[in-house]
């Protein structure tokens, strides 16, 4: 689908370098083997649950390669790893998240520029057009990339934001990782009209649907919509359509409401396969360096699943510490009896 | 005059505690334009706050004053205000956004209590809230459905917020820009009913801003209260002077934290009291007042503490407020079942 309105086309359009492309393919590989290792960890018993992103490695390392962390800021839901891992997120820190240690998880969201964890689709969706507005009350030319799904599109808050976006010509990039699936409802029954990204020509902003498996599409339209926000013409809707290949969370059985015929049909091609077709098809790189690109990824897996493995329960008192700023002798009193029966002093 | 003898008075003037006579209308817009004058980081919005300068006019003026990036119009849309606050605090600004009336707090509920009271917490303290919101309270005003509504029990609930609520001009001002400049969400409840009562505000000393305070001091029984009840409450304390009793109004101010030991200090030596809200009566602010006196106060309490509250009904139309609302009648009656308890 042709965006209704026109993106202004980013001024250092020029197509992604070979040294590009194969970072792209190493951020995609590095992805891959944490996210179905995570979900061997659940199986294991190291971590109590993990919401995997199989399938969406193009989508999501596609897009967050186009943000500049020295001034964009990013916003996820709960199946993001793969944009938190473009992102230069510390990996400990964001999957202790699934170790349950934290909800938001543990990394700096201020220091990493993504926001923290957050389970409530679309909840932060209007968080990226409050950031973005204040970019433009600052004078500074920081752009909020906004991640939801087709589920979370279905939210009055996913209309509030991108109303709200508009009316204030906001810089922010709402980014639809249209998966198929919300849970077990499929698109066709959570989205009317088949696409969110249509939506965008009621707000009269542009709105580009983009094949979510092809990483050099999804980055190009991403960065062309950076490109439009950053000039000051208002929000741009990307909607990448994907698909899920694993279960919505590890505590799911897609078997209950799609086949593994309709899985392999629906799926289409895997976008790291793609990926390391078009590299070998265009000599950019080499076997050598997809081999090497999958050793590099597994020693991260194993560094990673260390820390994780390493990661002890945080202290009580943090249950107390972080509700408020300033505390209140309420919750004190509160904190001051759990630690006396806990500890029994 | 000598030089130096002008220099004294003028900084003796300059000290001494000044005082104008303001409607809480007046107090809170004064505040919200010294706040806006003093901390650029503020951002006042809303529906309607910034042409027209609000429903009630508290932001009467700011656009024009503090202009069109300080003071803006929102589209009609809770969530969507409460929810842009959240990304204006997390970009370093001090927003202080508007519902415009009580019951439609519940279209942005889940902004404030997943997102606004949480992102403290859910970022470690990385990214606090700084966020006053203010929502014009309680009923009447013979206004439409979901115009007049105590929301304070619902907030105070909910881990994350602080819930505060002036009754009169003074507290209004003071409270409001104390309230702003603190660090975390707060839910300024103010008293609709009240906005254009006229009183003494003294700008130059706020007096102590973060407990209760004695309206009133009587040493029979505590009448607990806030908001616009605190001024019936007073009125009734008249009433029950004129038949030797002598009441004592704690105007509990913030509901959350609330002032245990005000509580505490009043009813220690009244040994009576009765709490006054328009909310509901089932889990209620009164329920857990009462529970904060009696923890304090078992051992010297005369009676059981009393509730005089509105009913468990959705707030009524306007014909029909002033049944629902907590009356002179009402909280005298109250206050003599408390006088006449005798121990089983």
């Amino acid at each position: 689908m042709d965006s209704l309105l026109p993106v202004v086309a980013a001024a250092d359009a020029a197509p992604l370098s070979p040294g590009q492309l194969r970072e792209l393919y190493s951020l995609m590989a590095a992805v891959r083997y944490l996210d179905t290792s995570a979900v061997a960890w659940q199986r294991q018993g190291i971590i109590p649950g993990y919401a995997p992103e199989l399938g969406q490695e193009a989508a999501q390392v596609g897009s967050a390669y186009a943000l500049d962390t020295a001034r964009d800021f990013a916003f996820p839901t709960y199946r993001e790893m793969g944009v938190a891992r473009t992102m230069g997120v510390d990996m400990v820190a964001y999957m202790s998240t699934h170790k349950a240690t934290w909800h938001g998880g543990m990394y700096d969201p201020v220091a990493s520029r993504l926001a923290p964890i957050q389970a409530v689709v679309a909840g932060s969706v209007l968080h990226a057009v409050g950031w973005a507005h204040g970019q433009t009350l600052s004078g500074e030319d920081g752009v909020a990339l906004s991640y939801f799904g087709d589920g979370a599109s279905s939210q009055g808050d996913v209309h509030e934001a991108m109303n709200f976006a508009a009316v204030m010509k906001a810089p922010v990039v709402f980014f639809i990782q249209n998966n198929g699936w919300a849970i077990s409802v499929p698109t066709e029954r959570q989205v009317a009209g088949g696409s969110v990204a249509a939506r965008a020509a009621g707000y009269g902003i542009p709105g580009i649907q983009v094949d979510g498996n092809d990483v050099v599409a999804v980055h190009e339209a991403t960065r062309n919509a950076f490109a439009h926000c950053r000039a000051g013409n208002g929000p741009v809707v990307v909607e990448a359509m994907t698909y899920r290949r694993g279960p919505h969370s590890t505590a799911d059985d897609p078997g209950r409401y799609r086949s593994l015929d309709d899985e392999r049909i629906d799926a289409g091609t895997d976008p790291l396969e793609r990926l390391r077709e078009r590299l070998l098809a265009e000599g950019v790189a080499d076997e050598a360096f997809l081999t090497a690109a999958h050793q590099a990824a597994r020693a991260e897996e194993e560094a990673i699943r260390a820390g994780i493995e390493a990661l002890g329960p945080r202290p009580g008192n943090e249950m107390f510490d972080f509700v408020f700023q300033e505390t209140t002798p309420a919750l004190e009193n509160q904190a001051t009896r759990w630690r006396e029966e806990s500890e029994h002093v | 005059m000598s030089e130096s003898t002008t220099a004294i008075l003028e900084a003796a003037a300059a000290t001494e505690t000044q005082s104008v006579k303001l409607s809480m209308q007046q107090a809170l817009n004064r505040a919200l334009d010294e706040i806006l004058s003093n901390d650029p980081k503020t951002v006042v919005f809303g529906e309607d706050c910034g042409q027209l300068g609000g429903v009630f006019r508290i932001t009467d003026g700011l656009q024009a004053k503090h202009g069109g990036s300080r003071v803006f119009d929102t589209p009609l849309a809770e969530s969507g205000i409460l929810g842009m606050s959240v990304g204006l605090a997390m970009a370093g600004f001090h927003p202080i956004p508007e519902v415009q009336f009580d019951g439609f707090a519940y279209p942005a509920i889940n902004q404030i209590v997943c997102q606004i009271a949480r992102m403290n917490y859910r970022s470690r303290g990385t990214l606090p809230m700084p966020i006053t919101l203010r929502v014009p309270s309680f009923g009447g005003i013979r206004a439409p459905e979901h115009h007049g509504e105590s929301l304070e029990a619902l907030f105070a609930h909910v881990p994350g917020l602080k819930v505060v609520s002036p009754s009169d001009p003074h507290d209004a001002y003071h409270l409001l820009k104390y309230a702003a400049s603190r660090p975390d969400p707060v839910i300024f409840m103010e008293p609709k009913s009240r906005y254009w009562q006229k009183g003494d505000v003294g700008t130059s000393d706020g007096g102590t801003l973060t407990g209760a305070r004695v309206v009133r001091p009587g040493r029979h029984l505590t009448l607990v209260a806030w908001g616009a009840m605190v001024a019936r409450c007073l009125q009734v304390a008249e009433l029950a002077a004129e038949d030797g009793i002598d009441v004592e109004v704690l105007d509990l101010r913030w509901l959350k934290p609330i002032d245990a030991e005000a509580l505490a200090t009043s009813v220690g030596k009244t040994r009576r009291a009765v709490v006054v809200h328009e909310a509901p009566l089932t889990s209620g602010l009164g329920a857990e007042v009462a529970q904060l006196i009696t923890q304090s106060c078992f051992d010297t309490l005369k009676a059981p503490v009393e509730r005089v509250t509105g009913f468990d009904v959705p707030y009524p139309s306007g014909d029909l407020e002033d049944e629902y609302i907590p009356n002179i009648d009402r909280i005298l009656l109250g206050i003599q079942r408390v006088l006449e308890y005798r121990r089983g």
